[in-house]
Order: structure tokens, then sequence, then C-alpha cells
């Protein structure tokens, strides 16, 4: 019997989503290793939000202290790691966010724990539960054993239904003892970057272009903003300054599967192809027919884009 | 206040290579492949430099792998890194072997600062700076990155990202997180993991290369830094995602579209 145990994460008082789904990976192993599933929340003032998490179900053990008020790993990797001892947890996860890939390795580390980051699936069961994750970018799936007696994880949400409420769990208070004067991470601010767009990561649709924009991203922009999609941009856009750093997809940019990526004058290079082969359907434009991204395309058509992506974009707008 | 600066250079196939695995599952097909220092790590060299050439001080390179490593530490030299550390093991490894062997490495050389990839391109994993700040006990901040483009003039400048205080025992460092931008002060010595919006690392200039050449590289034998060199992520089996199948060209807008919305039904 090994118990799991999912961390929460939470911004602006409120769960986020990529918690519920991670929620969703965590019942599925409970279910496979025979154990319980517990989760906790860290932070200061979340006591509402640990109330709201009980409508999932599990026992919630919450650590509410003043120094935990912001995500440093040096702070809340030891609270976690004595929350995970004190639910007997076998198996600790998170969603592989920036939050759960900065901390979850540290509180591994402190229990000598190996871990799986952004996990896909689970295989086997009990004590032999073994990790799907993607590696070199996702051109290559591993089936993976943790060798120690706590394994840990974070899970990519995409991959997991998000959990519906189910049951109600209990409040578990855990008192944390951190000495915030001993800490030798400090947080000095934080910036909310305000997007008119959807989150890169987490978009249902992405539009992304490449050296056949010559430059230009406004028709780019134009179809996104019609969709309601997030603009990507290949290495190539980025490098040639086009468009900013953050918005690059691919191997050594952000790794992306949305539900539809319209890749426009990309050509489709190898290290493109990484980051955004898992999406569900891929429309290219291009005006080279022989292009490679038309060999990973469900739809490819040869054309401008300068022409096809605002003809496509007036098409969406009729068909609301 | 000079800085002596610990930076990692993992060697992993070229993001350019196409990755193919073997049959039996075991591991890739190597034959035909590239190999050079993983992006991230350049990034944190470039960095690690800038610092150098700001704050002066000492930029030591540091790889774990066979002989073959030693091509990414020369190359970080070639940048201009003052000196290497070849941390000679063969087998697997893993996050937990490679940030226990790299402690090893910090206790030797104290350094003011440790500056690594946040993640390698071959395993992905995102882990090693993390278990490494842990296991020295060191504060961490991850996911460095600037709020300045890649094409401002602070960047042609050279500019370091990572800021230090004006008593030389705090870094400041600004981290790219879901949501927006955090800001971070660190107590030196820390462990800082780079992002890719970090720097553009340099190219190595040819008296770079060939200075490179006459630079120390040290060789330490991992099974004498009396870690467990056994891991604990054991990659089991290894398969190709589903290939996706080349779908069908269209004509016109009016056919994606249709396409789109009866086919596919994602619009």
């Amino acid at each position: 019997m090994s118990h799991v145990l999912i961390v929460a994460e939470h911004f602006k008082g409120a769960v986020r989503k990529a918690t519920l789904h991670a929620i969703g990976a965590g019942r599925e192993l409970a279910k496979r290793t025979g154990g319980k599933l517990h989760l906790a929340v860290l932070g200061k003032g979340v006591g509402p939000i640990a109330e709201e998490l009980s409508a999932w179900g599990a026992d919630v053990h919450v650590a509410d202290a003043p120094a935990l008020e912001f995500p440093l790993a040096e702070a809340h990797a030891p609270v976690l790691a004595e929350i995970a001892k004190k639910a007997g947890a076998a198996f600790v996860g998170a969603a592989a966010t920036a939050i759960g890939k900065d901390v979850l390795p540290r509180a591994a580390a402190r229990m000598g724990a190996g871990m799986s980051t952004e996990t896909l699936g689970f295989g086997g069961e009990g004590a032999n539960v073994t990790f799907r994750r993607p590696m070199w970018a996702g051109n290559v799936l591993a089936e993976v054993e943790i060798a120690t007696p706590v394994k840990f994880f974070t899970v990519r949400a995409t991959e997991f239904a998000a959990a519906a409420k189910e049951g109600k769990g209990n409040v578990v208070p855990f008192e944390a003892k951190v000495d915030a004067a001993a800490l030798r991470t400090k947080h000095v601010s934080f910036e909310e970057v305000k997007s008119e767009r959807p989150e890169l990561t987490e978009a249902r649709f992405v539009v992304a272009g490449g050296r056949g924009t010559k430059g230009d991203f406004k028709p780019v922009e134009a179809l996104a903003d019609e969709l309601g999609a997030a603009v990507g941009a290949t290495r190539a856009a980025v490098d040639a300054g086009w468009v900013p750093n953050d918005l690059q997809v691919g191997q050594t940019g952000k790794v992306v599967a949305p539900e539809l990526y319209v890749a426009a004058g990309i050509s489709g290079a190898i290290q493109h192809l990484a980051g955004m082969k898992g999406s569900k359907v891929i429309v290219a434009v291009n005006k080279d027919p022989e292009a490679p991204i038309f060999q990973i395309a469900d739809y490819g058509l040869v054309g401008d884009l300068l022409k096809v992506l605002p003809e496509l974009g007036a098409k969406v707008k009729a068909g609301k | 206040m000079p800085l002596k600066i610990l930076v990692t250079a993992k060697r992993v196939e070229d993001p350019e290579s196409k990755i193919k695995v073997k049959p039996d599952g075991s591991g890739i097909v190597t034959d035909g492949v590239n190999y050079k220092m993983n992006p991230f790590d350049e990034i944190a060299v470039e960095e690690a430099l800038r610092l150098r050439e700001r704050h002066g001080g000492e930029v030591v390179v540091a790889s774990i792998g066979g002989d073959r490593s030693t091509t990414e530490i020369r190359a970080a030299l070639a940048m201009g890194a003052d000196r290497g550390i070849l941390v000679k093991h063969e087998g697997a490894l893993d996050p937990v072997v490679v940030s226990a062997l790299l402690a090893k490495v910090f206790e030797q050389e104290k350094p003011d600062l440790v500056v690594l990839g946040k993640q390698s391109i071959d395993d992905d994993q995102n882990q090693a700076g993390q278990y490494l700040a842990e296991k020295l006990g060191l504060a961490q901040a991850t996911f460095a990155s600037k709020t300045e483009s890649l094409e401002s003039e602070s960047e042609q400048k050279k500019d370091p990202g990572l800021v230090l205080g004006g008593d030389g025992k705090s870094l400041k460092v600004v981290r790219e997180v879901d949501g927006g931008v955090e800001t971070l002060e660190v107590a030196l010595p820390a462990v800082v993991t780079t992002d890719l919006r970090l720097n553009k690392p340099r190219f190595a200039s040819l008296p770079g290369i060939m200075k490179a050449k006459k630079k120390e590289v040290k060789e330490l034998a991992a099974a004498s830094l009396g870690v467990d060199l056994a891991p604990k992520v054991v990659v089991k089996k290894l398969q190709e995602p589903p290939a996706r199948k080349g779908g069908v060209k269209v004509a016109d807008v009016e056919e994606l579209w249709k396409k789109l919305h009866e086919e596919a039904k994602v619009l």
C-alpha cells in the first residue's frame, strides 16, 4: 500500500488549473498502488484554498506560514518532505509547472528520492509502477523505473484529465517550522505578465510563424486573435529578432500540444517539429510544396500565408 | 569583487540531429548523430563569462562523461572559460548521480556560484541544479532569464542578466515563471540554472579555439569520489512516439475550413 501525495499550486487565491490535472494523475496512480490519495497546499493564508481542495475527496495537508508566502524552493521543499513523511507517501507529485519543476526536485533530493519529470502516463502496479516520460524533446518516449523507496514526479497537465470534485476530505493542519531569517533565498518582486492571448503551453489553439513571414507577424497575430489562439514562432524567426524569444516553439523553446497548430511559413526543421509534433491537428501553410512540414501536417495548403491566413480568419469569423 | 564560477558543459546530441530508437528499445541510434554542448549549458557558460568580464574572477567548466566529453569542455574553454574538469564516468547518468558528483567538485573548488543549464536536451529532466542546491544547502534560483529582449542594447553590450549585489555577497536573479517574472535575491554561494532568454551565447573565435588547446583540463575519476554511481532513475525501455501519418493537401481555404470544421471537428 503506497500512498500518493499531490502538491497543489495556487495563484492569486485560486487553485491552478494544472493542479486539477495533477490530481487526476494522482487518482490514477493511487488506484495502481492501492494506496490513498493525499493533497498538500503550502503558503500564507491558504486556509480557504485547503477547504476548496477538500472537495476532491482527499485529505488536505495545509502548511500555512508567513515564510511560505512565496514558493521559494528552499523554504517549501523541507516542509513538503515532512508532509510526505507524515502522510506516509511513497509517491509525491505535482503539475510540471515552473513551481513544480523548481520545488519538487529539491524536496526529492531531501528525501533521497529519484524523480520523473513531465510524466505522460504510468505503467505497472503496486511498488512496480513505472513512469512514461518524454526524452529528446518528445522525440523519444521512455519507460522509467525509479529505484528509491520514495518516488517523485511531475505530470504534463495536458496528458491527464482534470479531476472532478468527489467526496469530502479532511483538512489537516501541518505546523511548518521555517526560520525565515535563515533562508538564503529572498523573494524581491513578482511582475505579472498580462497578455490578451492565452499562454503558449496552455492554449487550445496555436498559430505559429517562421521564416516565411519575412518578419511580418501581423497575419499570424490576426488569425490567432480570431481563434483566441496563442502565437508561436520558430527559432529562425526568434533569432531574426522578429518576435520575442518566449514565443519559440521547439526543442530548445517551448513544447506545445494544442488541439490545433497552424504552422505558417514554417519549413519544419527537426528542432521545431520536436516542440509541436504532439499537437492533435496540424495545419501547414507554405509556398514551398516540398517543405518537410507537409510530411507531418494533417492538412497542408500550398500557398502564400499573406493570402491564406486572412481568408482562414474570415472563415473562422463567419463560422462563429 | 571577483567571482569564482563553476559551470557545466554536458555532451548531448545536437538538437538538429534526428534521434532514432534502436529496434530493441535499449537506446538511441548514435551512428551519424552529431554531438555538442547542451544548449542550456552554453547559456550558462556565456553568463559566467559576462560576470567574469564585469567583476573579474575565474570560470571553471565541468563535464561528466567519457573522454569524448573533453570536446565540450574545450568548446567552453574556447568561448573563454579558464580551465576545465572532466569527471570521468562511462556509465549511465541520472540527476541523482550528476548532482552527487557535482557536489564533490563543488567541495574541491569552493566556487562563489554554480551556473548550470536548466535541463539537458537529452533526458530533459530539469533536476540536477535543484538536487545540487539541496545537497549543498545553498540557495537556488532556477530558470534565470532577462527582462530585456535579446535584441536590446544591453544584450548587444553583453551585460550579465545576473546582478551581483554591492557587497558582492548576493545575486539578483530574474526568473521566468508561469504568468510572470519573479525576481529573487540569493546569498552566495548559490546555484543558478539558466533558461533560454538569459542571453545569446557567443561563438568561439579562432584565437579562442587556439588558446583553449593550452588551457588546463583536470581529470577526476568518478569512482574515486566516494559517490554511489548507480542511477536511481532507470530507463527500462525507449520507443518512438507513434509516427504522424502525413495528411492530405487541400486545394484552398474553403476546403481547409471544411476539413477542420467537419472532419477534424476542431473548429
